[in-house]
């Protein structure tokens, strides 16, 4: 080999290692510096606490209860509904029907569309159409569903992680043997009795990653409960579907750029993406070892 | 020969364009056992799965002619499939339990059949586990995950699922071949057991099984049927020469 051509390949390798290198660098001091901005403030304290002095001190439990609140009702609508149509692509669809298709289509464009266009949609259907709609229909006007709330927020939500559910229930369904299908189907059973009774239980850890990689998306996303439902500050926790809410992505925005006195209220900031964090990472952290478990079982 | 419980006329059975199954015509006797033999890929076991519609899952498949079951044409419009799979059972190659508890691998045809009461339900597995011959084995841990069992034992509890839902056929697709010679001869012993009150159609690879286990064996070849007689000629005085050829090992 040439000298040349030593060094060329040479310089690759270095090249590629450091790009490698350089993801996990960024990874390490995005959590250097928010674990030392924030770990000052950090505590049980600040986790079960209400914002005081015009958030300025402290704690964010409103935008704890209220991520929890919109991922729990986001849930609710987006799991049951991906699930049943993912058992529709699996086990009913024509591989290569047109309708099929469509709806494959149709979710991969779903899960491209940015994430502030939910938004707008959210606003513009949920809040406008159906809000205002149930209002005029059955309020004679009064203004109470047309306006921002927890359950438009976690709708428009849900239809952003819908595509995530969906794939992973497909994939897991697609992981139940053949033959337990055959094997019940042969007992007499019909193929929805054979869905309900093996299909479904054996996807059940499918299931379970396509919820909980739903929730950590659904907890860290602002955009679509920008317009839909998120409060810039709330005195009480809310009770009702029709209640405005807090959220924890949405009050690092808020505190980075509304507030009174940013610098002041820094530390805050650092400890509540902290909190965020922590929460989606873990919420990943039990997708991935669920999903490698499944595929480990489907070998 | 005893009556036929399944007549085949002109069964034909294509994969898209490929033809599988030649206009295969046979009677296959009540109570008793007939054995498929036949070299891999010469249709034995999709000619077995027409037997109670299994084919229907496969997408593509195209039959023509006739099974009649209980003199009835199973591919008549007006036969519910679900049916017709009560009434003819079947057995597969690999054994293939649930991923529940003994006593509910058992007990899911009954409960599909909507038998929910808990007595009933016990009386039925637990007779359906003394005919396949597990019952001592696994009386003791019914609620134990049917996982656990091993190989031969999952296939006689797969059998008992079988037998709980009251078959009056049972298909058999070569249910020991992936078994050790103990559990293979249990399998043997229990099939000649069942023949008293079921009709038993095994496929199998296996010519010795073929002679111990049946009554009748049928030689399959390229999707035809080459020769269909009692075993003992069968296996000693073959009209056809494929069909000697075969047993004696010198092709297949």
């Amino acid at each position: 080999m040439s000298k040349q051509k030593k060094i060329a390949g040479g310089l690759f390798i270095g090249l590629t290692a450091f790009s490698a290198v350089l993801i996990i660098a960024v990874i390490v001091i995005l959590l250097v510096v928010i674990i030392i901005g924030g770990k000052g403030t950090f505590s049980w304290e600040f986790l079960t606490s209400f914002p005081e002095d015009g958030m300025m001190k402290g704690g964010i439990f409103p935008a704890i209860y209220g991520t929890a609140l919109l991922v729990l009702i986001m849930s609710v609508a987006a799991v049951p509904f991906g699930t049943i149509t993912a058992i529709y692509l699996t086990e009913y669809a024509h591989e290569k029907s047109i309708l099929a298709q469509t709806i494959r289509f149709a979710v991969r464009t779903l899960a491209t569309v940015p994430s502030i266009i939910f938004g707008l949609f959210g606003l513009g259907f949920f809040i406008k159409f159906v809000g205002g709609g149930m209002d005029d229909a059955f309020l004679g006007g009064h203004l109470k569903w047309g306006q921002p709330n927890i359950l438009w927020a976690s709708l428009t939500m849900s239809l952003l992680t819908l595509p995530v559910v969906i794939v992973s229930v497909e994939e897991a369904i697609r992981t139940v043997p053949r033959e337990l299908r055959e094997a019940s189907l042969a007992l007499g059973a019909t193929k929805w009795e054979t869905i309900k009774r093996i299909v479904i239980p054996g996807s059940r850890s499918g299931i379970m990653t396509g919820t909980i990689l739903a929730v950590s998306r659904g907890a860290g996303e602002v955009a679509p409960i920008l317009f839909t439902g998120a409060a810039y500050y709330l005195a009480t926790l809310p009770t009702s579907l029709s209640d405005q809410f807090m959220n924890l992505g949405y009050h690092i925005y808020i505190m980075a750029t509304q507030s009174a006195n940013v610098d002041q209220t820094l530390p805050i900031q650092f400890a509540t993406t902290m909190v965020l964090l922590l929460l989606t990472f873990t919420l990943n952290l039990a997708a991935v070892i669920i999903r490698s478990r499944l595929r480990r079982k489907a070998k | 020969m005893k009556e036929a419980k399944i007549k085949t006329r002109d069964l034909s059975l294509f994969y898209g364009a490929k033809m599988a199954l030649n206009s295969i015509t046979m009677d296959i006797p009540e109570k008793e056992v007939t054995a498929f033999i036949g070299p891999s890929g010469c249709g034995k076991s999709t000619f077995l799965r027409t037997l109670n519609r299994m084919n229907d899952l496969i997408p593509g498949v195209r039959i023509t002619g006739e099974v009649l079951v209980d003199s009835l044409n199973i591919y008549d419009k007006q036969i519910d499939v679900v049916n017709l799979r009560k009434k003819v059972g079947m057995v597969f190659q690999k054994s293939n339990p649930f991923a529940k508890s003994i006593f509910e691998n058992v007990a899911y045809g009954p409960r599909i059949n909507g038998i929910n009461n808990k007595t009933k339900l016990e009386e039925i597995v637990e007779s359906s586990l003394k005919k396949a011959f597990i019952w001592e084995e696994v009386k003791d841990r019914l609620q134990d995950s049917a996982m656990g069992l091993s190989g031969g034992q999952q296939q006689r509890m797969c059998i008992a699922r079988t037998l709980a839902v009251e078959p009056e056929i049972i298909l058999m697709d070569e249910p020991a071949s992936a078994l050790d010679p103990i559990s293979t001869a249990k399998i043997e012993e229990l099939i000649f057991e069942l023949k008293k009150n079921y009709t038993i159609v095994i496929v199998t690879h296996n010519m010795q099984q073929a002679a111990r286990v049946s009554d009748l064996t049928a030689f399959f070849y390229l999707g035809e049927l080459i020769e269909f007689g009692k075993t003992k000629k069968i296996f000693t005085t073959p009209d056809k020469k494929h069909t000697e050829e075969y047993i004696t090992g010198r092709f297949g």
